[in-house]
């Protein structure tokens, strides 16, 4: 109890509760993410089970239109697959590649940007040169590769299992470098304050000391990376997912639907597309959004 | 940031693209597109029509087909076939290939024991010959295994290469499409005696091909001097680069979209009946299935669980939803523009779940199986779409579908002959180059003997040797009434059989830009030396 009323005390929550955009994109975030995670409980249909499809009911349009079926609000695309559940199902591997994603930049580059920012010298260099020349490739190129090569490398049974620890992996490593950055920058100016120093002459390890002491006080601005990142992660596995090489056809995430969808545009079969794109859209946008309030929020300058 | 960076840079280059096309276009430039590329331009490296009509452009037959399919002279002038195994062909006089070497009856013969080299898929081609003798310099007598009254119609794509030009590049063996010698010469060069030369060639990017100006046939139609072919395997960016004015002939149009180029100014959509028959099929022949859930049996040997899955798919529901209408649901191999088509087989077989999950049941599988399905996603009319349609609806008699949909290069390259028949269930789409039942029967349903290259494209190996008996016959039979009635009743075996899992005709479905002059044969095959550009 101490903790929440600390927390509602905070400036932190006071400067929330103010911000109409912060409020409003929270909320639509936490319906996004309780909708994807209860999606075996709200969607109408399971569109994972092929048997459960019937392709004589493809093609459907929303319930408003000619021809709607109200056992599929949004419509249904070319197998039968109810548009709305399928959403609902998509949503769920969206957000999970997006979280495990930026959980594994974060992990690694944290890691890596402590040990630079720490022990400075050769250790220094070296990563941070891997950090330069990997900045030099753009993030979706880095995740387009590790996904060609997991392709490649992988038994062709094990593909579609594992196409989402690969999805994870690819985004991941793409984004690792901006972290490492930041945390460098930070536990350099902290490892020569009075405090670390005194840890040091008190005889505390190297790793207690970075633990315990210079990450609390880098994880501000890392916060605001990633829930920035969050959103673009989303999008980069929709991106790989609309070219056709992030989970496959038969569990679909929302990128997935989207280039399904886009064969039928031409045909005046919007829905297919449409729905999927606007909840993405939704998504990215209001995390987004949390994530500008956020840097706001925690910039002493703006305040 | 970065991604308006890459848009910006995209636009930049479609900008650049499109610029030079403009510069081109007084050269009568025609850009082309298919949904996959041209696999090989080794005309032995592959046997599929699309591939082989591409090279058609720059490499040509002995006899060759017009736009109704009927047998025109090509390299061969005129032809007889003064005994019932005997065949003379008189050749052209006065052609060179490309490099400018002349035409003459030892390419002929060099090219006939080309095709039966190893890496060859076109083997049962040149099975089509015992001996070939060189009379003359332009001269040949062919002497045929069996008597052979359709001897010129198929052999309509054996083309005739170089030997001096072949010897020359180290290319006197055939690439194989399985991908092991891919810097095979023949894979990247041509040197033909078309009316196109090949120019450059960026495999699943572009290949462009410049007119032939010593061409020998100087009354052909098209106005051509530059065919730009790039493959886009995306429907809806292939039929929005039509639109746009960035292509003047795409193939195929997705069937959903031809109410829209009709309604679109500028482009029309062009289509008609193919004579290609798509069909799903089963391994019969291993012992135990490569890719499946069952151990130590074939289930696919017993015609239940054939007829369980034949019976299971709704053919009339995928025409319907998928096809929009515009397919004609088989119960057999050939298209109904094939001669020995009849609707006593042709028709579907009945759609009876229940029926199949009694079979299923009675074959000791009342809980399904699970196997993986081969079928490719950039070579017949929605051909992904299909599968997965036919995985939903084995799903519902409990059969499990692993649907393995990849580019036509890589799927024929496992699951064709030379790879060693590497696949449990497939799809496949025939269409008979000669337009005759004898072709399907031999190449599908004969069984397969690597001697007589019979059932080179049985897949899965379905064998019924009496079928073998009446194909021999039909082969060798002049009087058409006899012949019909056997091709009848070889198809009726097969069918009864459940050797095969027929899906349907599929429609040719083009689109041009408005002005753009082409001949839509039935065996879907853009032949440049009638394509006309305003």
């Amino acid at each position: 109890m101490s903790f929440l009323s600390g927390f509602t005390d905070s400036d932190l929550w006071h400067s929330f509760i103010r911000t109409p955009t912060a409020l409003v994109s929270a909320l639509l975030t936490l319906i996004l993410i309780a909708g994807a995670l209860a999606a075996p409980l709200v969607a109408p249909h399971n569109p994972f089970d092929l048997a459960s499809l019937d392709i004589m009911s493809a093609h459907l349009p929303p319930v408003w239109m000619k021809d709607g079926d109200p056992a599929f609000l949004l419509g249904t695309d070319d197998q039968g697959r109810d548009v709305l559940s399928a959403i609902f199902y998509g949503a769920r591997i969206s957000l999970l590649v997006g979280f495990a994603s930026v959980l594994l930049a974060v992990l690694i580059g944290v890691t890596l940007g402590l040990v630079s920012g720490y022990l400075g010298g050769r250790a220094d260099a070296a990563i941070m040169r891997v950090a330069d020349v990997q900045l030099s490739f753009p993030a979706i190129l880095i995740a387009l590769l590790i996904d060609g090569v997991a392709r490649g490398v992988l038994p062709r049974e094990a593909q579609e299992h594992m196409a989402v620890y690969v999805l994870v992996f690819a985004i991941g490593i793409s984004n690792w470098v901006q972290y490492a950055r930041t945390v460098r920058g930070a536990a350099m100016v902290e490892s020569r304050k009075e405090y670390v120093q005194a840890a040091r002459i008190i005889g505390i390890g190297p790793v207690a000391i970075l633990w315990r002491h210079i990450l609390p006080n880098v994880l501000g601005p890392v916060l605001v990376i990633a829930t920035i990142n969050l959103a673009l992660a989303i999008i980069t596995e929709a991106t790989l997912s609309f070219l056709g090489v992030g989970v496959p056809p038969t569990t679909p995430s929302l990128g997935t639907l989207i280039r399904i969808g886009n064969d039928y545009l031409f045909s005046g079969e919007w829905w297919i597309s449409i729905f999927p794109g606007v909840v993405l859209v939704l998504l990215v946008l209001s995390v987004n959004l949390l994530g500008d309030w956020l840097r706001d929020a925690l910039n002493p300058k703006l305040r | 940031m970065k991604i308006a960076t890459v848009l910006l840079r995209s636009a930049a280059v479609i900008a650049l693209a499109g610029a030079v096309f403009a510069g081109a276009a007084e050269a009568k430039t025609l850009r082309w597109s298919y949904q996959g590329d041209a696999t090989t331009m080794d005309p032995y490296g592959l046997n599929e029509t699309f591939t082989l009509g591409f090279q058609g452009n720059i490499y040509e037959p002995l006899v060759g087909y017009d736009a109704k399919l009927q047998p025109v002279p090509m390299l061969a002038e005129k032809w007889e076939n003064p005994e019932p195994t005997k065949w003379v062909f008189h050749l052209r006089k006065g052609v060179t290939f490309h490099d400018g070497s002349p035409f003459t009856a030892d390419d002929v013969i060099f090219s006939w024991k080309r095709t039966l080299t190893e890496g060859s898929d076109m083997k049962g081609y040149g099975a089509k010959a015992k001996e070939i003798r060189k009379i003359d310099d332009h001269t040949v007598e062919v002497i045929t295994p069996t008597p052979n009254p359709i001897l010129e119609r198929e052999w309509s794509l054996f083309y005739i290469m170089s030997k001096t030009w072949s010897e020359m590049n180290n290319t006197t063996e055939a690439t194989n499409v399985k991908g092991s010698n891919q810097g095979n010469h023949a894979n990247r060069a041509a040197n033909g005696t078309g009316p196109f030369v090949l120019t450059e060639r960026q495999p699943d990017s572009k290949t462009v091909l410049k007119r032939f100006p010593n061409y020998w046939d100087k009354s052909i139609k098209t106005n051509v001097d530059e065919v730009v072919f790039t493959p886009v395997s995306q429907p809806a960016t292939r039929v929005a680069a039509l639109m746009s004015g960035e292509l003047d002939v795409i193939q195929p149009v997705p069937v959903q979209d031809w109410e829209r180029l009709e309604q679109t100014k500028g482009v029309k959509p062009l289509t008609g009946a193919e004579a290609r028959a798509i069909f799903v099929s089963f391994d019969q022949v291993r012992d135990e299935l490569k890719y499946s859930d069952v151990k130590g049996k074939n289930p696919f040997k017993d015609v239940r669980v054939r007829a369980a899955f034949v019976h299971a798919v709704n053919l009339e529901a995928i025409n319907k939803q998928i096809m929009r209408g515009s397919a004609v649901p088989l119960g057999t191999l050939i298209a109904p523009e094939v001669n020995g088509f009849d609707k006593s087989f042709g028709a579907p077989y009945p759609y009876d779940p229940e029926k199949s999950k009694k079979l299923l049941a009675e074959a000791g599988y009342p809980n399904g199986f699970t196997v993986t399905m081969d079928c490719p996603n950039d070579r017949y009319v929605n051909d992904e779409k299909v599968c997965q349609a036919v995985a939903g609806m084995l799903a519902k008699v409990g059969v499990k579908i692993d649907l393995l949909a990849q580019t036509k290069g890589k799927y024929f390259g496992k699951v064709l002959a030379q790879a060693g028949y590497d696949t449990s269930f497939y799809m496949l789409g025939w269409t008979p180059s000669s337009i005759d039942s004898h072709n399907s029967l031999l190449n599908l349903a004969g069984c397969r003997n690597k001697e007589t290259q019979s059932g080179l494209f049985n897949l899965g190996g379905y064998c019924n040797p009496k079928v073998d008996e009446l194909t021999t016959k039909i082969g060798a039979e002049t009087d058409q009434a006899k012949r019909n009635a056997m091709i009848k009743e070889a198809w009726e075996i097969v069918r009864a059989d459940y050797g095969y899992m027929p899906l349907h005709a599929q429609p040719m479905s083009w689109g041009v830009r408005e002005g753009v002059q082409v001949v839509q044969r039935a065996d879907d095959v853009l032949d440049l030396r009638s394509a006309v550009v305003p």
